[in-house]
């Protein structure tokens, strides 16, 4: 028999145990699925896993792959930790995107130096206008925000697909994506002959203002305070609507800022499949990473290990391309079953010690 | 393998000879790493009252729960008339005929006393309500009170719902009846109509279990005590030859002393109350509440607070009692600036503060410790954010936290306090009383003119009452004025000056402590008036 008893205490082991016990779990659980396609799981997983850190070129390939979801899963846990549950951040980066696709087609003409912090913010608030109705909605009205900002992503997605196939649409090609951006707007790269371009470092610098808010000022306390009881923040003085009203629009402004990058950064004109669902993958980024920002780093890199390797694997291993996903929505399953163990223990009994170690037959133990 | 006899000696005396109609024996049950009951032998005799006497969180509760079913022991067996049964479900409880009224009732409000008394018994067939009808009025006329079976129970209040509730054990022949508590919610002129009532049962052979953690309950009805401590039983005796301090002593596990103790563990104590008015401060109003008026709930009517007008003196406890549920959740909301009244004026040292917020409350000096500990303090957050929580602001250094400082901070106030946990301890896995610590010395540090505390020992054990109940008195003696509400009447008579009663929103009277009784009291809570009482 097998119980969850409430723990009193966090013992020391309990960490480490929690960081390698899941990853453990989904190799054994996807090790099956993965023979099954026909490929040696040890093998597959060296390609997901090492093979892409294996050189450097691949290593600035996941970097690269992983700068929207370092935007979007810092987006979603600066909500997430204020209590403001922002499932709209693709909708926000959509909003970042078309914003910025606007000014590199239409405001021409300006040096670099000037094109570029400019794109940045009008992507930001381009986010934050995205990210506004919902938090009102719901720091006025109390209209629940889930469903508000989860709902305004298709709304985004159905806007762009509107221009690209109206006003945007190439001309040279009539394919549905915009002409190129003007080039002022285009983010440089990091290195001469990588694609790994300033939106990385935005996101990493993001990432540390971040960091140091929500851990070091006093509106990150304020802003843990309300997202853990609202109730007790409130009565401590903080002006709880304010507070979650300004994680939303922050949350907003960074998924935007990862529209810009995707745009400036990557593609160099707005396309149909400028989001790959980056917006939930962050949500999966900042649940993985329980809301800290290293968390989120180190998650979003991750996952793009095993994009990347998931791409080589497709090619080498023949393992079809879902494989990746297949391992890491079981890595997410197995770190949140994980998870349960920070409060509660597992209590095993095995039936024949239940006898010896209990003579006197009686209340409630028939079950056991 | 025999079960080690604990140190319940004198129950050897009484067991043999005829069968308990209930018997207890090794009940094991634990909540994570706590304990709750460990190996508890009980025997219940025909046509006895038994207390199980013990502070909050002793496992008197868990222990009755067990025997009815609503949790399931570890370990441990249950015997009925001798022979053993296993109660896995409140069912099997009823089959074996035991009944329970919990602390918190079961009822359905909007259903009356005959559909309520059914409901546990109603199969797929047509019901017989007419039949049923009959069944509680020959059960009301057992215990001897007038109960009309077609009054919704909504309109009945607290002392009849809980009629209810033993006629609903009692329709279904049960020979045990459990009490959790059943004082607690009571005015005392429903106590004593409750003991007149479980005196009738028991003449008619049934036996009674109840919890109880008040000494003077215990010798006014009971026939033997139990006595449990941190999940154990200490010693089960005869009531008549032990004294209330010698089970008090027993309960807390070691001498008990101090002075607002003897009265709020209920011992006969003639402190004279007038003489705690010993600090000669200068009557100044630091509180005046005005025609206070507060729009209600559904249930609770049109208004939970009407035209409610009190001071509170510097240097003075204002007690406010009453029934829960009669204001003053919204009395104490309004003065912790939770809650906005519809009208009438609220005045701090003269300074018109109507309608205001945390903030401007806390600015003008108001300390505020509110019932619910879970909303006022973080859980999640450490002991040393939440101290600092309500002035974050005098915490920084440029744009940041200065981390030094809390820690500084907090070291100093765990220490002053005697807060058992680290500073980077959560609030949320610190005890009741701790956490309680936590708040009295964030509110208390600030040296507030005006304390605001309700129920502040609720669910405390009795060396954290005492420690809270001091902290509360040495506001007074500095000189602060301290507005108390709490459902506790002896707590309330340990430390206030002067009474107000709260009854369905209302003023229902004011009393100096040394006029104030019990009886007086319960009279304003009941609703009568102060003319009435003092009459």
């Amino acid at each position: 028999m097998i119980r969850f008893a409430l723990r009193g205490r966090q013992p020391r082991w309990l960490l480490p145990v929690l960081a390698v016990l899941p990853i453990v779990l989904t190799y054994l659980l996807t090790a099956g699925p993965i023979r099954a396609a026909g490929a040696n799981p040890a093998a597959a997983y060296e390609r997901y896993v090492l093979q892409p850190l294996s050189s450097v070129d691949s290593v600035f390939e996941v970097l690269l792959t992983s700068t929207p979801l370092l935007f979007t899963g810092l987006a979603v846990a600066v909500a997430f930790r204020c209590g403001y549950w922002n499932i709209g951040a693709d909708g926000q980066l959509l909003a970042g995107a078309v914003e910025a696709t606007f000014f590199g087609l239409n405001v021409r003409g300006l040096p670099a130096g000037v094109a570029i912090p400019l794109v940045i913010l009008a992507g930001a608030v381009a986010g934050v206008v995205w990210a506004l109705v919902p938090a009102l909605l719901r720091t006025r009205l109390g209209i629940d925000e889930v469903v508000t900002t989860l709902l305004l992503n298709p709304v985004a997605l159905l806007l762009v697909q509107c221009l690209l196939n109206g006003p945007w649409r190439n001309p040279e090609n009539q394919f549905p994506e915009s002409a190129p951006i003007d080039p002022a707007y285009t983010f440089p790269r990091l290195l001469a002959d990588h694609r790994l371009h300033l939106g990385f470092a935005i996101a990493l610098v993001l990432a540390i203002v971040v960091g140091v808010i929500i851990s070091r000022t006093p509106l990150g306390l304020r802003m843990r305070a309300v997202g853990r009881s609202p109730e007790a923040a409130r009565f401590a003085g903080i002006r709880v609507e304010r507070t979650m009203l300004g994680a939303a629009l922050g949350s907003g402004a960074i998924a935007g800022i990862g529209g810009v990058s995707q745009v400036a950064g990557l593609q160099g004109q707005l396309t149909g499949g400028i989001s790959d669902g980056f917006g939930y993958t962050g949500v999966v980024v900042a649940t993985l990473a329980t809301l800290s920002v290293t968390g989120v780093v180190f998650v979003s890199v991750l996952l793009a290990d095993i994009i990347v390797g998931a791409e080589s694997a497709v090619r080498v291993l023949q393992l079809p391309p879902q494989m990746g996903d297949v391992v890491t929505a079981t890595l997410m399953l197995c770190v949140v079953a994980v998870l349960v163990l920070r409060r509660y223990k597992l209590v095993v009994r095995f039936p024949a010690a239940l006898h010896r170690s209990r003579s006197r037959p009686g209340l409630g133990e028939d079950a056991a | 393998m025999t079960a080690p006899q604990p140190a319940a000696q004198p129950t050897a005396s009484y067991g043999t000879g005829h069968t308990p109609v209930v018997e207890l024996r090794g009940i094991r049950k634990a909540f994570g790493d706590l304990l709750a009951n460990d190996d508890i032998d009980l025997r219940l005799r025909r046509g006895e009252v038994h207390a199980l006497l013990g502070e909050n969180g002793a496992g008197k509760s868990t222990l009755m729960r067990g025997l009815y079913g609503l949790v399931r022991p570890d370990a441990g067996q249950v015997l009925v008339d001798g022979r053993p049964v296993s109660i896995t479900s409140p069912k099997d409880a009823i089959a074996a005929g035991i009944g329970m009224v919990t602390q918190h009732f079961a009822l359905v409000a909007p259903m009356t006393v005959t559909e309520n008394v059914m409901l546990s018994s109603v199969g797929l067939g047509p019901l017989d309500l007419a039949a049923a009808r009959r069944q509680v009025k020959d059960a009301a006329a057992r215990i001897g009170v007038a109960i009309d079976p077609d009054a919704r129970v909504e309109a009945l209040s607290i002392g009849e719902q809980q009629r209810v509730e033993i006629l609903k054990a009692l329709v279904h022949d049960c020979r045990v009846l459990l009490l959790d508590e059943p004082t607690a919610v009571l005015v005392p002129q429903d106590v004593d109509a409750l003991f007149t009532t479980l005196r009738r049962l028991t003449e008619q052979g049934l036996a009674v279990l109840f919890t109880s953690h008040k000494l003077h309950e215990v010798s006014a009805i009971c026939d033997r005590v139990t006595v449990l401590r941190r999940g154990r039983v200490v010693t089960t005796r005869d009531v008549d030859g032990a004294q209330a301090r010698e089970l008090a002593e027993l309960m807390v596990g070691r001498p008990v002393t101090g002075v607002a103790r003897d009265a709020v563990l209920g011992f006969e104590t003639d402190e004279a109350p007038a003489a705690r008015r010993d600090v000669d401060v200068p009557a100044k109003t630091v509180l005046r509440v005005r025609g206070l008026t507060v729009a209600g709930t559904a249930s609770q009517g049109r208004r939970a607070l009407f035209d409610v007008k009190l001071h509170v003196d510097a240097g003075e406890v204002l007690g406010v009692a009453g029934v829960s549920g009669n204001g003053q959740r919204e009395l104490v909301d309004v003065l912790t600036g939770m809650r906005e009244p519809v009208a009438g004026s609220v005045e701090v040292d003269g300074v018109d503060l109507t309608g205001a917020g945390p903030q401007r409350l806390m600015d003008a000096g108001v300390g505020r410790i509110p019932e619910d500990r879970h909303a006022s303090v973080v859980p999640d957050l450490s002991v040393e954010d939440n101290l600092v929580m309500e002035h974050l602001d005098e915490f920084r250094r440029g744009p940041f936290v200065d981390r030094r400082k809390v820690r500084a901070h907090a070291n100093r106030l765990i220490e002053e306090y005697a807060i058992k946990a680290g500073p980077t301890d959560t609030v949320g896995s610190l005890s009741g009383g701790n956490m309680q610590k936590v708040l009295l010395a964030r509110v208390l540090d600030r040296e507030p003119r005006l304390v605001i505390v309700a129920q502040p020992t609720r669910g405390l054990d009795v060396g954290a009452t005492e420690y809270v109940q001091r902290q509360l008195l040495r506001q007074r003696e500095r000189g602060a004025g301290v507005l108390l509400v709490s459902e506790d009447l002896d707590e309330l008579l340990a430390l206030s000056d002067r009474l107000v009663v709260l009854s369905e929103g209302r003023v229902a009277g004011e009393l100096p402590v040394q006029e104030a009784t019990p009886e007086r009291l319960g009279l304003l809570m009941a609703g009568g008036t102060i003319e009435e009482v003092t009459a």
